[in-house]
């Protein structure tokens, strides 16, 4: 891998991350919101393993990014399972029906 | 060349699955992604971690947003305001760029003499401490969301009986 890989990859994940953050900013859904999510986990996982081959030490990238598995796929589980709820008990998946106060 | 080609992929799979409107789409858009990072993971060197992204992040995870999606119904998805996705996407592209400019140039310069171990050693002796509460965790998440999904139907028939609330 050269340089010009590397700097491709890193893109990618900065546009992964970027992507992610911007679905989080403007998305009234909350499925949309865990799947933004999900895109920023995918670039940093992708991060991680990209700094594994460049510092040569691609066994400790591979176990932190199995961590980083682990815990966003837990997450994502606990977060479907609230936006669940919400939609049996307000009848609709708008992060905006949550909020008791007034707008 | 074959990393730029997979992860145009993956940006334009993952832009899709941000743009479209139905949420069964956008679940499959997300497994698309992840499988392509999943490829390129493996083509810089990381089999192990590659096979389990593919098996989770495409697998279970989609498994579990069809899930989802099927209680929850498909809903239309309300768009936010024209000003505040130019906002938005204006304060994105000035904090990647300003990220790109302090990240690219340092951090693609590899060490002269790397610590290499394998992979079972790191994790098996070095995180086994994090390996315990790895085991832990899924076990909470499994308990929490069981307890989640259990107690729905109470509060509903509760709910119906007292729709005010009050006591």
């Amino acid at each position: 891998m050269d340089y010009l890989d590397g700097v491709t990859i890193l893109l990618v994940v900065l546009g992964l991350v970027g992507i992610g953050i911007y679905t989080l900013m403007i998305s009234r859904s909350l499925i949309k919101i865990i799947i933004g999510m999900q895109l920023m986990v995918k670039g940093v996982l992708l991060a991680f393993v990209l700094a594994g081959r460049i510092s040569g030490n691609m066994g400790l990238g591979q176990s932190l990014a199995l961590t980083i598995i682990v815990v966003d796929t837990i997450v994502a589980v606990v977060a479907l399972a609230m936006a669940v709820r919400v939609r049996r008990r307000f009848g609709t998946l708008d992060p905006r029906a949550l909020t008791t106060l007034r707008r | 060349m074959l990393y730029a080609l997979i992860g145009v992929g993956a940006l334009g799979c993952a832009i899709a699955a941000v743009i479209t409107k139905r949420l069964l789409l956008s679940a499959i858009w997300l497994a698309f992604t992840s499988a392509l990072v999943a490829l390129e993971m493996y083509l810089l060197g990381g089999p192990f971690i590659a096979v389990i992204e593919l098996s989770v992040g495409a697998g279970l995870v989609t498994v579990l947003f069809v899930f989802a999606i099927n209680l929850t119904g498909e809903e239309n998805t309300y768009h936010s305001p024209s000003v505040l996705k130019g906002l938005a996407l204006g304060c994105l592209l000035a904090c990647l760029a300003l990220t790109g400019y302090w990240v690219l140039p340092p951090t693609l310069v590899s060490p002269s003499n790397p610590d290499t171990q394998p992979l079972a050693t790191i994790l098996w002796e070095g995180r086994r401490l994090d390996i315990w509460l790895q085991a832990f965790l899924i076990f909470a998440g499994a308990l929490t969301v069981l307890g989640l999904l259990r107690s729905a139907p109470q509060e509903t028939s509760h709910k119906e009986e007292n729709p005010d609330g009050l006591p």
